[in-house]
């Protein structure tokens, strides 16, 4: 008798007995090895959800290698619209030998666990419901060629599942159409495998879990699009011209997507030419250089990077401060250095950033929190460079940048592109006069005029901490902190024009939280359990951006306890808050996680909860 | 064109009406005699003559006192003075946002083969158009007169510490990395070094330049391959070269097989006038064979060591519109609302 008719009959026994039915709220893990192809399977499947009109999230855990490690890839369906990572492993997809008895154990009780049959993993805990399933078997019927045999192999656990989840055939199928376009041989043989897989559930499997999927409307007008893809887009439509990088995980897709994008939308339509250079340089250092480069002869220019280049960058970053040339930087977060944890997520990169280079340095910060703010963040980064005449750096995350979320559509920018203060030929014809870093307007941003301008008053020369108003070669005393006192009141004026903190307060209450990034949507969750479930009341701030505006200090100053909820070890954006505030530092705790996983709700909650308990004791 | 340089008398202005004040910088503030100046006096000469508008000029440097030279010629166009060995993407960024610039950048070979040897190499290989002249002298004068990775093994510093270390020959890495005009040449060899100038200018992809220029105060000494004495006394013109700029006739009454030429770019022309060889440069095999024989006997051959009229530069390359990209409208550089919608489709 197989296994399987084994737990059918099980199964038949324990009729009326099932738990409670849990509908559109759950986490599918799917553990395959790295280079098997089961990407576009498990896209398939968390997109087949979306269809059904349930929100979703997935995220994929994978290794710093290209086939033969394991790698996790985890949906969450959630009819609240939670789309944060769940610590919790609600069904567990166990397609890889070497890691298939831990993922079971790891499930949690009441799990629904889908294995190839050949590993024998009933026997493992006996409060999780097990369907075996011959995979390989399986696969053998439908192909004789063995390499596709491990692709289909895929496609029948997304069968197996999206059957005993209740996923409709129909949006199955949309699914894989949408994956495989236009390609007919491979969509006809996707949906074959898929088929087999719901067959054999059908035939065989016995549905006791309590998981299910039910129909909503809660995707109608929602896009599935990851960070990194918005900000390609937003660059983009942003009027970006000159992209430079140097492959890096998880930052590479960034660039790799507007060469895609560019190649079609960019292209001149009188002369075929590109409206857009994009270079993939030596290092970092290059790829910085040519950004700034570029931006001083006027090109919105962009590179992207991770923690490492970023580190590469320092030197050029510290230039483009000083002879304030716009420059924008994207630095996909992820766990540093060198080898190890690559491709794990972090908020580690806040401080080193925000300082970057030598000297007397400090930067302008975006954060974005979603893929819909990577988009709109893209364009806003290189109007405040150009507004700003300096660097600017975008702090996005590898969760962010390379996992699929679910999002509103991107809308189109309808204000002008901003190219700041930059003087024409007839500008200057028309001022007779034209001095470099003079702060005419007393916001402490200069003019500036392009390299190219047919007008003898055009010219200057661009170097780095020696130099006067006038742009004049310059060691003296008050030159230099001439300079670096209006850089500082540039950095203030920046305050105004930098995206506003998300500020969501609660009258009646004395907690606040404040976060950044990807750390919100645990935040979004975390909020509600803390309120449900442990009577909480939070106030909210999510940081968009810094240099800190007043709204921190304020919020601050208006709760007895403060948490700062972020991804690294060290607390650094609460640092800089406990800076920021002064006296008022006391009241800012910190709540961190950095396990290289992305930050869960229910983390946050108990850190906060505990803490909590242990002030009110103290009062 | 109001007047073309005649090879006798003085030129009072060029074809552009502008006098030679034009392309003239701020004082040098090197030290007297350093081979720079030299270099520089040349820049200006070539540019004056040929007739370049200022305005259409970008000057880029790294780090060092050669780096400094950007601020003494051409006054009146924008210069860049970088970091130290990064000049190369910082000029690549430039040309990228506007090719209509000309660009010109100079450099140490300190900057160059030591801390920039890597941005270097990667200029060349993607054929940036950009004058590239190396102000070599073997040491870092600025950081005062440590070895380069130019100096010559055996060579010895004020101090007696003896170089043991091989040089990199950047003109041998240009013609090995695809740059299209590869030359070398002396600060203290005015004749030779304007018409190779003249012939960057007319140049469309990377022009390379690698000009002895010695440093008075640290390495001017006995014992030193890169003095102003050991340059003379080394130096072997590989032909006598004159450049006829595409704005005056060319003359051929020369007996056959006498002189080669190269037509440049802009329709401008180079005119190598045979010495002892015969000499095609553009023959790379031939070209990378003499230059390691004049390493082998100690000497310091100078000219246009190759030049390849065929190569596309980068900007061609990539397939670049030819206005600035700087300066193109909104409307040119954000695709339309539709282009949105139909994008935001595919994520559905
Ligand atoms: C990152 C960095 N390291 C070191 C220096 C110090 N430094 C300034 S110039 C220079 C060497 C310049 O030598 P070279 O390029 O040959 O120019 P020269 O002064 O000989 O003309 C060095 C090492 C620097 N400016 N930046
Ligand atoms: S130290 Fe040498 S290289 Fe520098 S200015 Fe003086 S002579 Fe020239
Ligand atoms: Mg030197």
């Amino acid at each position: 008798m197989s296994n399987a008719t084994l737990t059918a009959r099980v199964a038949d026994a324990e009729i009326g007995r099932r738990p409670e039915e849990i509908v559109n709220d759950f986490s599918i893990q799917v553990a395959t090895v790295n280079g098997s192809g089961s990407q576009s399977a498990n896209s398939v499947l968390m997109r087949s959800i979306f269809l059904m009109g349930v929100p979703v999230s997935g995220k994929n855990i994978f290794p710093s290698n290209i086939a033969g490690l394991p790698t996790w890839f985890t949906i969450r369906a959630n009819k609240d619209g939670y789309t944060a990572r769940r610590k919790e492993v609600d069904i567990c997809i166990a397609m890889n030998p070497e890691t298939a008895r831990e993922d079971v154990l790891k499930a949690r009780p009441g799990a629904a666990i889908i294995y190839e049959e050949s590993f024998n993993l009933s026997s493992l805990r006996s409060d999780v419901f097990f369907y075996p399933v011959p995979f390989a078997k399986l696969a053998a019927q439908a192909t004789t060629e063995p390499k596709l045999r491990k692709l289909l192999v895929n496609m029948i656990y997304v069968g197996v599942a999206s059957h005993l989840l209740g996923v409709g055939r129909d949006e199955v199928v949309a699914a894989i159409q949408k994956q495989f376009k236009s390609k007919a041989k491979a969509v006809d043989l996707n949906i074959k495998a898929v088929d087999l897989g719901i067959d054999y559930a059908r035939a065989q499997l016995l549905k006791k879990d309590p998981f299910q999927i039910q129909r909503m409307n809660k995707t109608a007008d929602k896009i599935i699009i990851d960070g990194n893809s918005a900000a390609a887009l937003g660059a983009m439509f942003g009027g970006c011209t000159v992209v430079t990088w140097y492959p890096i995980t998880p930052s590479s897709s960034l660039c790799e997507t507007m060469i895609e994008y560019f190649s079609q939308y960019r292209i001149d339509p009188k002369t075929g030419k590109a409206t857009f250079a994009i270079v993939q340089a030596e290092d970092e250092l290059a790829a910085l250089g040519m950004v700034i480069g570029a931006g001083w002869a006027g090109a919105r220019a962009m590179t992207a990077t991770s923690g490492p280049g970023l580190s590469l960058m320092a030197e050029f970053a510290g230039l483009a401060y000083f002879t304030e040339i716009p420059a924008v930087v994207w630095d996909i977060q992820r766990v540093g250095p060198s080898t190890g944890l690559p491709t794990r997520t972090s908020q580690g990169d806040v401080t080193a950033a925000f300082y970057l280079s030598h000297g007397d340095t400090k930067h302008i910060i975006l954060l974005p929190g979603s893929v819909k703010e990577c988009f709109e963040f893209a364009g806003a980064a290189l109007d405040l460079a150009e507004r700003f005449q300096t660097i600017v750096f975008v702090l996005s995350d590898l969760d962010l940048g390379m996992n699929n979320w679910m999002s509103d559509r991107f809308d189109y920018p309808r204000k002008p592109l901003d190219r700041g203060k930059v003087l024409s030929k007839e500008d200057l014809e028309r001022l007779g006069k034209f001095e470099r870093y003079l702060d005419v307007d007393g916001d402490g941003i200069p003019f500036r005029t392009l390299p190219g301008t047919p007008h003898p008053l055009a010219a200057y020369f661009t170097r780095g901490s020696g130099h006067n108003e006038r742009a004049g070669y310059s060691e003296r005393p008050e030159d230099y902190q001439n300079l670096v006192d209006r850089l500082a009141r540039k950095h203030e004026t920046a305050k105004q024009f930098i995206p506003k903190p998300v500020i969501d307060i609660q009258p009646q209450a004395s907690v606040g939280i404040i976060a950044y990034g990807t750390t919100d949507w645990a935040i979004l969750e975390s909020r509600d359990q803390l309120r449900n479930e442990k009577k909480i009341e939070t106030s909210y701030l999510r940081l968009r951006s810094l240099p800190f505006t007043g709204d921190v200090a304020e919020f601050v100053t208006r709760h007895e306890r403060v948490y700062v909820v972020e991804q690294n070890r060290d607390g650094q954006l609460a640092d800089l808050i406990r800076l920021e505030v002064g006296p008022h530092s006391p009241r800012i705790r910190k709540v961190l996680h950095y396990s290289g996983l992305p930050i869960d709700a229910r983390t946050v909650t108990e850190m906060i909860a505990a803490a909590e308990t242990a002030a009110r004791k103290e009062q | 064109m109001s007047s073309a340089p005649s090879s006798g008398g003085v030129l009072k202005a060029n074809r552009l009406g502008l006098p030679m004040a034009e392309y003239k910088g701020l004082d040098s503030t090197l030290c007297a005699g350093c081979g720079h100046d030299g270099i520089t006096s040349q820049i200006v000469k070539a540019f004056f003559e040929y007739g370049v508008e200022p305005y259409r000029v970008a000057k880029f440097s790294g780090i060092g006192c050669s780096s400094k030279t950007p601020a003494y010629f051409i006054g009146n166009s924008h210069g860049f003075n970088a970091v130290h060995g990064r000049m190369p993407a910082v000029a690549t960024g430039a040309m990228l946002a506007n090719r209509t610039l000309l660009s010109i950048g100079v450099s140490g070979d300190g900057d160059t083969a030591s801390i920039g040897i890597g941005q270097f190499v990667h200029l060349l290989r993607r054929n940036i158009p950009l004058i590239y002249i190396i102000e070599n002298n073997g040491v870092y004068g600025l950081t005062k007169g440590q070895f380069s990775a130019t100096a010559d093994v055996g060579s010895k510093l004020k101090n007696g510490i003896v170089n043991e270390l091989p040089p990199i020959d950047c003109c041998v890495l240009g013609i090995e990395l695809g740059c299209s005009y590869v030359a070398r040449s002396f600060a203290g060899d005015p004749k030779q070094l304007v018409p190779l100038i003249k012939g960057a200018i007319a140049h469309k992809g990377t022009a390379l330049l690698d000009v002895i220029s010695p440093c008075v105060t640290f390495n001017n000494h006995e014992g030193s391959t890169k003095s102003f004495k050991y340059a003379k006394e080394h130096e072997e013109l590989l032909h006598e070269i004159g450049f006829v700029p595409f704005f005056e006739q060319i003359q051929t009454d020369y007996p056959e097989g006498t002189v080669k030429e190269v037509e440049l770019h802009d329709g401008s022309h180079l005119r190598m006038r045979k010495l002892d060889r015969d000499y095609d440069p553009t023959n790379k095999p031939q070209a990378l064979q003499l230059i390691r024989k004049s390493h082998e006997d100690g000497e310091l051959l100078t000219g246009l060591l190759f030049y390849d009229g065929e190569k596309k530069d980068f900007i061609e390359e990539i397939n670049m519109i030819e206005e600035p990209l700087a300066t193109l409208p909104d409307e040119r550089v954000r695709p339309s609302e539709q282009a949105l919608n139909e994008i935001m489709e595919e994520f559905r």
